[in-house]
């Protein structure tokens, strides 16, 4: 018995009684088990606070409001939603009655009644369904984007129990493996206890699975036992992965903020050192005129010494831009809103603007490195057509097949080889009998569907192809038959999967012949083939794969009663393992799918995405490496590399395959490589490996899945010379400028991204993808794109940006990235230049007034400060900056290289900006203080209408600082600014006039509430002198114009890309982006690389033409008023989605578990 | 993270199974971004750049207008004349040398030096008398705040009841201080006068306003006395008690001025304007100018610096101490111009500024003639 041999392996399977039902005494000893309820908590309650403790008042209290309403904000938004799930009815049978319950209140083991086009409510066994054949339909749509319907498959023994009386009568217990992530792996067992003590066992797979979140359709009700519940769902175990992702930008934000804490804690630390050491003198400690109180004397000094230190680091803790989090916060959140409203991205066809599913990424899209693409329904629409079918060696192109036969009178430039003889044609009705059988599609009319088992079915011009891969849909218009009736009875499936990479089926013929048919990859049929023209069809199949065609083998062979038995029984026996079934299941299908009889091939194109190769084109010209991911073949992937230009025709291509590494060695093949790409790097120098020099041999690298993981594969111990393939590995590849992998699993294309992540330079990565397969490596790469395709939208909504079409990513890189990058990058430096200039002459003044944390301005100016004088102004600029042309950065890709690498926070212009800051304080302080020192720095009273003189006190000297400094921070903005809409003018002018009302304001009434006055009139007092206009504006001046002069010098002497182009721009008066051609300000050597995209795009442009024709003649086959459906096939390709995510989230699966 | 049904939710916006492409017309339209400039980021703007070409002419404009008003200010900064004593008494030989030095006292009398000076130059227009002291920190945090703004705008229950920034200058005698607070308590009380000695040997006093010298907003809005009394100072001061080291209570500051007694003295009001640097210098007095205008306010020749010292009760000293801090004390006559007093900073920062603009400005001149045609060619090497 299979039990016992389990037994102690089972821990990590849970026993589930339904109904509650206790098993009968005696038959196992089985552990009491608590589940959770079925409440799902994806709401929380803490607050992540900004970094800095040391703040006070005001701007950290302001800053903890934002911050805690927009996070308090979305977590009642999703506790909301939580609420509404939670509170939602569920229908559970009890007593025979059918209860309503909330669906929160849902408990493992609960018999739950579904009924049509209502959502599982958690993770289900299926029982029993409103159908006799116990199946039922449901759609994963909100899961994982597909919104085929799938069939489901109600426990063998437990479908007669269909009402809810008869299923309170159901004695049974399921075992099964505790919850784990994976949507598409499942392994229980069902015990059932029918009237005998013996229960029956029967396997339970991921077909007798129903997924939370999943809806149910075209069946009237099911019931099924809740396994899974709350957050144990498969769905909520998916959704918890996801990973906060933070950006380069901020990581240099918060190394910047670490060396300010230490500038803020020395500061302290000096002047509180200094402080004791000049007031070791007692009379300088207390003078005569300013005595300490009793206590404060009495206080001990290492106290004393304490609370100064904190005094001093009150004052001068405005030096961490605490304001800056807000404002980086905001200035994501709305700068986001661009990207939404950017109506280049707006797809009139899906009628789609882009998502934006996280705005913190958004200056990395400034930064990205490498670019790791999909290539099916990224790069190419996923918009299968058939382009021709090799049968037996012959070649017929879609005009001559017509209704599953070839048309005997088609013309022959239409059949590429002579009609086929006698023998031919069976081999032809095989052939389109394999395609018509071997295939997953379901044909759905209004209210009936019918499985293929009927084989032929009464179709309606209503009814349409449901189907779970795209690919076969574009096959269902091509094979139809119109004459006779055939019937076959559906025996065996034996569904694809991503490593076996074919699919099979055994039907009984009506004239009772078994036969077994396979389709699956070339490479996965032709070993297993022992008749058929093989040569003729691998030489067909792979010519097709070079032109960039979906290639996919047909073969079958034909059963004796015996050989068919034999087979289920060692099917059955696989399916019926609760232990490592997969590996079973594996292990038999081998021995089955093997001495086929291969019967031809078929060619789908994938035709390439509207402006593929010129995103590609530009990307590569941005400095960016393109990698492209994919699971297709590689002559069919290469052949698409081609055509979207990732590959010249002088790219020397350096293959890295399985084919090569069978005749040498890996090493070998690694080292030979590298030493050709290194000879290479050798001799270029090092101007010449931006890799837009002409004469620089660029290098692209193909590589397969099954080469990388041996690459990947840790090295055996002892050998030394293997240790480091994955360095070599990564040295060629950084020397590549495209890569392109095929036979990828998804699996694999998420260890990519991890190990370029993870190379030495630390690369920003960019993953963009459409299929559930991409997900692994959307959440691993810095930047996750989903494109919102034919594929679903798991990729879309796993993404942190989704787009609609590959084209799209340009203007998301080049432009918003590239903005959002130059903006981010100023509001980050711009804030602790200005917090500087604001702190720094606070600290020199405490060695003018002896050490005793005397602040220089004003309390309402300390706080006003970051929160409404100098904080619109940045923002807005972050918001609207644009230092060089839309058009223009479009045009000319490589200015995205100026920005690479983060090259404006790094350490060289941080420390300018904290210089230029220090000068501009010293400027400030000392500028006022020669003023005030040892000269009569008076009003003459003539501005006033009584003849007076007056003095000036300290808060006048901190008033005259602070207003030079308000003065000196907007204006430094404003010659920033290179984009000035009239938004700018309102704001920066607007700023500096509020800071003069206010200060007029504040200065201008006794206010009540305030136990001091030290304000009042002191603003008006020094406008009416005419010596402060005249520092004013000389000490404005004077700080702003290091700062000018270093700009106009560096612009002059050594201008970076962008300012030529701006330069460029200004000359032409704007009209650069419009009339020049940007070609003509780059070095000639591009044009070259472009002939053989040429070729490629006048290559595809002819075959986008042929399409009209394509359309045509479908209307005319769906117009036929009797037409007959059959099915088709095509799982290939790289989309193998079910297995895709399998290896997406690569959770272990029960054979692990111990 | 977003919750689960949160997502099914958005679903059931944007997908509809089974009809992918085919959006309603109504569902693309309100989809679609409007296509604003704003939302666009195509709104017009000016566009400039900071090149040597456009910074040249601001840089020579800097430069032009900034040397001359630099000349402008150094000249009226020389013209104004300015006389400085310094009367601390350091030297033996200084005529205040024994007033400052520690020596037992009769409390009721008082000390007095005289000090000697000639001007070599008259001072036309009104003269201003000032007295400076240095290291005298009157910045010093705990000083500054030890002041009632309220008291001292004559709210009757913080005259009573004074804000604690005061200590521990707050009460005396268990009567609440009034003015209270270290920097009233610290005025400065050194009287001084002037006087003209006439080549025929005979002494003019010169007339020395004492009005006029604070703010007019501080002497009329600001500072204020109690109300009550009827006018008359010394019964609303009467709970109170005088600051330690005084010698005579507020109301009788100027007991001859009823508008500049009490919290409303001005020599007081100049005094609690902190000073913002250790050393500083004060309004004293204004000589104002002769009426005939014939004579010069001060002619050259010998004067004679009369200063009385009042003794503050807690100090041995006799006059207004600062040797025991390092501190001096000076006094300064000087004449004013438009632009304030003596500043030759200003004026020597301007030209400076001025010159270095323009450098600056032939130097962009020739990166701009020899790089600028380079730059804007439309070849650009890379």
């Amino acid at each position: 018995m299979a039990l016992c041999t389990g037994e102690e392996s089972w821990v990590d399977s849970r026993t589930v009684y339904i109904g509650h039902k206790e098993p009968p005494p005696g038959t196992e000893a089985y552990i009491p088990q608590r589940f959770p309820d079925n409440r799902v908590v994806s709401s929380k309650l803490i607050i992540d606070t900004p970094t800095s403790p040391m703040t006070s008042g005001l701007p950290l209290f302001f800053v903890i409001t934002v911050t805690a309403i927009k996070q308090g904000y979305e977590d009642w938004i999703r506790h909301k939603a939580d609420n509404a799930v939670n509170q939602c009815p569920v229908h559970i049978i009890q007593h025979g009655k059918v209860v309503r319950k909330q669906s929160r209140k849902l408990r493992v083991g609960d018999v739950v009644q579904v009924k049509e086009n209502e959502v599982f409510p958690c993770d289900l066994i299926l029982l029993s369904t409103s159908k006799e054949d116990g199946t039922c339909f449901v759609t994963t749509a909100s899961l994982d984007g597909e919104s085929s319907h799938k069939t489901y498959y109600a426990v063998q023994d437990t479908k007669a129990f269909s009402t809810a009386e008869e299923v309170d009568t159901l004695h049974a217990t399921i075992e099964c493996e505790q919850p784990q992530p994976d949507l598409y792996k499942f392994v229980g067992r069902i015990n059932i206890y029918l009237d005998r003590d013996e229960p029956i066992a029967r396997p339970l797979g991921s077909e007798n699975l129903l997924l939370r979140g999943a809806t149910l359709k075209n069946t009237e009700y099911i019931h099924a036992v809740a396994i899974y519940t709350g957050m144990e769902t498969k769905m909520a175990l998916n959704y918890q992965s996801k990973s906060q992702k933070r950006s380069a930008v901020e990581k240099s934000m918060n190394a910047y903020l670490i060396v300010y804490l230490c500038i803020l804690i020395s500061k302290a630390l000096i002047n509180t050192v200094l402080k004791y050491v000049w007031q070791a003198d007692a009379n300088r400690d207390e003078p005569w005129y300013n005595q300490k109180t009793e206590i404060e004397r009495q206080r001990h000094v290492i106290i004393r010494a304490f609370t100064d230190f904190l005094a001093f680091m009150v004052l001068f803790n405005y030096i961490i831009p605490v304001s800056m989090y807000v404002t980086v916060e905001m200035q994501k959140f709305l700068g986001s809103y661009f990207i939404l409203w950017d109506d280049d991205m707006f797809d009139e066809e899906i009628g789609e603007r882009p998502l934006v599913n996280t705005s913190d990424l958004n200056e990395e899209l400034g930064q990205v490195e490498y670019v790791f693409t999909d290539k099916t329904g990224t790069l190419t629409e996923n918009n299968m057509e058939l382009r021709e079918c090799c049968v037996n060696g012959h070649v017929y192109v879609p005009d001559a097949i017509c209704n599953g036969q070839v048309l005997p009178g088609a013309a022959g430039m239409d059949m590429i080889d002579s009609s086929p003889g006698v023998e031919g044609k069976e081999r032809e009705e095989l052939f389109f009998r394999a395609l018509c059988l071997c295939h997953t599609v379901q044909v759905k009319e209004e209210e009936t569907v019918d499985s293929i088992k009927r084989g032929i079915h009464q179709g309606k011009s209503t009814s349409f192809y449901i189907s779970s891969s795209p690919d076969e849909d574009s096959h269902m218009e091509i094979l139809n038959r119109e004459d006779e009736m055939e019937r076959f009875e559906l025996l065996e499936v034996l569904n694809f999967d991503s490593v076996r990479r074919r699919m099979s089926v055994v039907v009984r013929s009506s004239s009772g012949e078994f036969f077994l048919f396979c389709k699956g990859a070339d490479s996965s049929i032709f070993p297993r083939v022992v008749s058929g023209k093989v040569e003729q069809v691998r030489a067909r199949v792979e010519h097709n794969a070079v032109e960039g065609l979906r290639t996919l083998c047909v073969a079958y062979k034909k059963l004796s009663q015996e050989e068919y038995e034999e087979m289920c029984h060692l099917l059955n026996s696989a399916k019926l393992a609760l232990q490592d079934r997969d590996k079973k299941l594996a292990e038999a299908y081998d021995v089955i799918e093997k001495d086929f009889i291969l019967l031809g091939a078929t060619a789908v194109e994938d035709r390439l995405q509207d402006k593929a190769a010129d995103t590609i084109e530009s990307l590569h010209k941005a400095g960016i490496k393109v990698w492209v991911l994919t699971g297709d073949k590689m002559e069919t992937a290469a052949a698409t590399c081609y055509a979207s230009k990732l590959f010249h025709r002088n790219t020397q291509i350096l293959e890295l395959t399985t084919k090569r590494t069978e005749e040498q060695s890996l090493h070998d093949v690694l080292f030979d490589l590298s030493r050709t790409v290194l000879r290479q790097q050798g001799s270029m120098t090092r101007d010449t490996f931006s890799g837009l020099s002409g004469d620089f041999q660029d290098y692209g690298l193909i590589i397969d899945g099954a080469t990388l993981s041996a690459v990947l594969k840790p090295t055996q111990e002892g050998s030394s010379s293997g240790g480091n393939y994955k360095e070599i590995f990564l040295e060629i590849c950084r020397n590549c400028s495209a890569v392109l992998c095929c036979r990828m699993a998804p699996l694999q294309k998420a260890q990519i991204v991890k190990m370029i992540k993870a190379s030495k330079e630390h690369p920003i990565t960019l993953a963009i993808g459409d299929g559930a397969n991409d997900v692994s490596m959307i959440l691993e790469a810095h930047v996750g794109i989903g494109i919102m395709g034919k594929e679903g939208r798991q990729a879309a909504r796993n993404s942190d940006y989704a787009i609609t079409k590959f084209k799209h990513l340009k203007k998301m890189l080049l432009v918003h990235g590239h903005y959002y990058y130059i903006r981010i990058s100023e509001l980050v430096q711009y804030f602790f230049y200005k917090n500087v200039c604001f702190i720094f002459p606070q600290f020199l003044y405490q060695f003018f007034c002896g050490f005793s944390q005397q602040p220089l301005y004003d309390t309402a100016y300390l706080t006003l400060y970051n929160i409404s004088f100098t904080s619109l102004p940045i923002l807005l600029y972050s918001l609207m900056e644009q230092h060089i042309n839309m058009d223009i950065l479009k045009r000319d890709p490589s200015l995205y290289r100026d920005i690479a690498k983060n090259s404006l926070l790094t350490w060289p212009t941080f420390i300018y900006w904290t210089f230029l800051g220090v000068f501009d304080a010293v400027v400030f302080f000392f500028g006022a203080f020669f003023l005030f020192d040892n000269t009569t720095f008076t009003s003459n009273g003539q501005l006033m209408a009584t003849n007076t003189q007056m003095m000036f006190g300290n808060w006048t000297f901190g008033t005259l600082v602070f207003t030079v400094l308000v003065f000196t921070v907007t204006l430094k903005l404003a010659l920033d600014t290179h984009y000035w809409t009239w938004i700018n003018h309102f704001v920066i002018w607007g700023s500096l006039l509020f800071y003069v009302i206010f200060s007029l304001l504040w200065g201008g009434i006794i206010w009540p509430f305030l136990n001091y006055q030290r304000m009042y009139y002191v603003f008006m007092q020094m406008l009416s002198s005419g010596p402060a206009w005249l520092s004013i504006i000389l000490l404005v001046i004077v700080s702003l114009l290091p700062d000018v002069v270093k700009k106009v010098l560096c612009r002059a002497l050594w201008p970076t890309t962008t300012e030529k182009i701006q330069n460029a721009d200004k000359l032409y008066k704007g009209h650069l982006s419009e009339f020049t051609p940007l070609s003509s300000l780059h070095a000639p050597p591009l044009r070259k690389h472009d002939r053989p995209g040429n070729d490629s795009q006048i290559h595809t442009h002819r075959r986008s033409e042929s399409s009209p024709t394509k359309k045509l003649m479908c209307t005319y086959w769906g117009g036929k008023p009797d037409y007959c459906t059959f099915s088709s096939f095509l799982r290939l390709g790289d989309n193998p989605r079910f297995s895709g995510a399998a290896f997406a989230y690569g959770a272990p699966g029960p054979e692990t578990s111990v | 993270m977003m919750a689960s049904s949160y997502n099914a939710k958005e679903e059931d916006g944007h997908h509809h199974p089974g009809s992918v492409g085919s959006g309603g017309p109504g569902g693309v339209k309100s989809k679609k971004p409007d296509n604003t400039a704003f939302k666009q980021q195509r709104l017009p703007a000016w566009q400039p750049i900071l090149t040597a070409g456009t910074v040249l002419p601001a840089f020579f404009m800097i430069g032009l207008i900034f040397i001359p008003i630099g000349i402008g200010l150094f000249v009226t900064s020389n013209n104004i004349k300015e006389f400085e004593i310094d009367y601390t008494g350091v030297d033996m030989s200084s005529p205040c040398f024994n007033c400052s030095q520690n020596y037992s006292w009769n409390s009721t009398s008082s000390c007095s030096c005289s000090v000697p000076f000639t001007l070599d130059q008259a001072f036309e227009s009104n003269v201003f008398m000032y007295y400076g002291l240095s290291n005298f920190y009157q910045n010093h945090r705990r000083y500054v705040k030890s002041r009632d703004d309220s008291q001292l705008n004559g709210d009757k229950s913080s005259l009573l009841n004074p804000s604690k920034e005061c200590e521990p200058y707050r009460t005396s005698d268990k009567k609440q201080i009034a003015p209270c607070g270290a920097i009233a308590n610290s005025l400065f009380n050194d009287t001084l006068e002037l006087f003209y000695i006439h080549p025929n040997g005979s002494r003019f006093a010169i007339n020395l306003v004492k009005t006029g010298i604070a703010w007019w907003t501080d002497k009329h809005v600001k500072f204020r006395n109690p109300a009550g009394g009827d006018g008359n100072l010394s019964i609303v001061f009467q709970d109170t008690s005088k600051p330690v080291n005084w010698r005579k209570p507020v109301y009788e500051l100027d007991p001859n001025d009823p508008d500049n007694n009490g919290f409303i003295n001005e020599d007081l009001i100049v005094w609690m304007r902190t000073a913002a640097l250790p050393t500083f210098r004060k309004l004293y007095r204004i000589i104002q100018k002769k009426k005939d205008n014939m004579t010069p306010t001060l002619p050259p020749g010998d004067y004679i610096l009369e200063v009385t010292y009042s003794i503050l009760t807690i100090n041995v000293t006799p006059d207004y101490p600062v040797r025991s801090f390092d501190g001096r004390k000076r006094v300064i006559l000087s004449t004013i111009s438009w632009m304030g007093g003596k500043n030759p900073f200003l004026g020597i920062a301007y030209i400076t500024v001025g010159s270095v603009c323009f450098f600056l400005g032939v130097v962009l001149l020739f990166i701009h003639h020899k790089y600028g045609n380079r730059n804007n060619n439309a070849d650009i090497p890379n």
